[in-house]
């Protein structure tokens, strides 16, 4: 097993937002306050890093058949325990995010990696596969929010950043600062993948003389 | 109850709180069906009958759990509601419309996990709706689905012929349109209906 090779798939090369493209409404949605993004990110790690290592314990017993069915119930358990658990210790989150956590049941990066890794590997594996996507996941809701949060409202989790002349540029925390924001954030992503295979091929292309 | 409330949800589900562009729901089937005008419609169809018959279903299924005093069970019965009504729906099409059933082939269960059709379930618990409350909430807001992918499909077919930084092929232009959308959007965004 890998652990640096899996924590930069899921940072960078797998990263379930940005290059997977999955869970994207919770991530536009979620991201107009840095607290609101950790608490989300946060709150998706658990989820993932539980229900990945479930699934995979259970991988040889649930019939092929119904195994969507199977990993939505064993999901939504878990979305429960933590919904429940973000209500009683940090209620002002919470109430934030709203219908946002019950949500997590339908995120497609939690049932992508159900699909796609848990189902068809070891217990550890799984483990690790869902801290790392969930940090990458959680990476990027930082980057987003800080960003988001930082121009829009002239403040970082609460606390006023930007000079008092700061005018905020408030179409950033409404729902079309999250479209801009997010589509700029992958472009720049596609734009440096693209850079560095361009530049490996050139190494190889030398090497090779 | 008076029609004057019903209107007013409507006309917030379709247009200032559009699902799509102001609540961030169902964007995952949204950016990913849309590359084509009538697949659009399809899926914006049956976005909109899920929608319609999930928040019927789910509007008797709450009224159980809260009897029974597990509320808190409503994520894990909702989603069941939700999946199985889905299958069954498939099954339907399959044996009575096989033309539509094929037309919309692996959408269909992927409707599963459209967060539209489960935001919609748990926002009519959470605003108190009551039966034809819930009903008309769940079937504008998937009307407001269909004018959104709707309208978004038919900007991204002449996207293709657009010229734009190679970077944001793909994804990134597609959310950037999506973006300028919902800024036009945000015009509805006065807009109410005076109680009578």
């Amino acid at each position: 097993m890998n652990f640096n090779k899996q924590l930069k798939d899921g940072l960078i090369y797998q990263n379930p937002v940005l290059v997977q493209v999955l869970g994207m409404c919770s991530t536009m949605a979620i991201t107009t306050s840095v607290s609101n993004g950790l608490g989300m990110g946060l709150s998706v790690l658990v989820i993932l890093t539980l229900s990945n290592i479930f699934i995979s314990l259970l991988r040889k017993i649930i019939p092929n058949e119904v195994r969507i069915a199977c990993y939505i119930v064993v999901i939504a358990g878990f979305v429960t325990i933590v919904d429940l658990c973000l209500q009683a210790f940090v209620p002002a989150i919470a109430n934030s995010l709203g219908v946002f956590i019950p949500l997590i049941v339908v995120n497609c990066i939690i049932l992508g990696r159900a699909e796609a890794f848990a189902s068809k590997n070891s217990v550890a594996a799984s483990a690790v596969d869902g801290i790392c996507q969930g940090i990458g996941y959680t990476v990027v809701l930082l980057i987003l929010s800080a960003f988001r949060e930082l121009l829009g409202a002239g403040t970082l989790l609460g606390v006023q950043i930007m000079p008092s002349s700061y005018v905020p540029a408030g179409m950033l925390t409404l729902p079309v600062g999250g479209f801009l924001c997010l589509g700029t954030l992958i472009a720049i992503m596609q734009w440096a993948l693209a850079r560095s295979e361009k530049k490996n091929a050139e190494k190889k292309e030398t090497e090779g003389k | 109850m008076s029609v004057t409330k019903l209107l007013a949800i409507s006309l917030g589900a379709i247009l200032t709180n559009n699902f799509i562009f102001s609540q961030f729901l169902g964007i995952c089937p949204f950016l990913g069906v849309s590359k084509k005008s009538d697949t659009a419609i399809g899926m914006g169809l049956a976005v909109t009958f899920v929608m319609g018959l999930a928040s019927a279903f789910c509007y008797g299924v709450n009224i159980i759990l809260v009897k029974l005093g597990l509320d808190y069970m409503q994520t894990v019965a909702f989603i069941l509601v939700v999946a199985s009504l889905v299958q069954f729906i498939e099954m339907f099409l399959k044996k009575s419309m096989p033309t539509l059933y094929t037309a919309l082939g692996v959408y269909l269960p992927l409707i599963t996990t459209n967060c539209a059709v489960l935001g919609v379930v748990l926002l009519n618990v959470q605003n108190d709706y009551n039966f034809i409350e819930s009903v008309v909430y769940g079937i504008t807001g998937g009307l407001g689905f269909l004018l959104a992918i709707y309208l978004f499909s038919t900007v991204r077919e002449r996207l293709e012929f657009a010229d734009y930084p190679k970077a944001f092929e793909g994804f990134p232009i597609a959310l950037i349109t999506a973006g300028l959308i919902a800024l036009a959007f945000m015009g509805f965004s006065g807009l109410q209906v005076w109680p009578m």
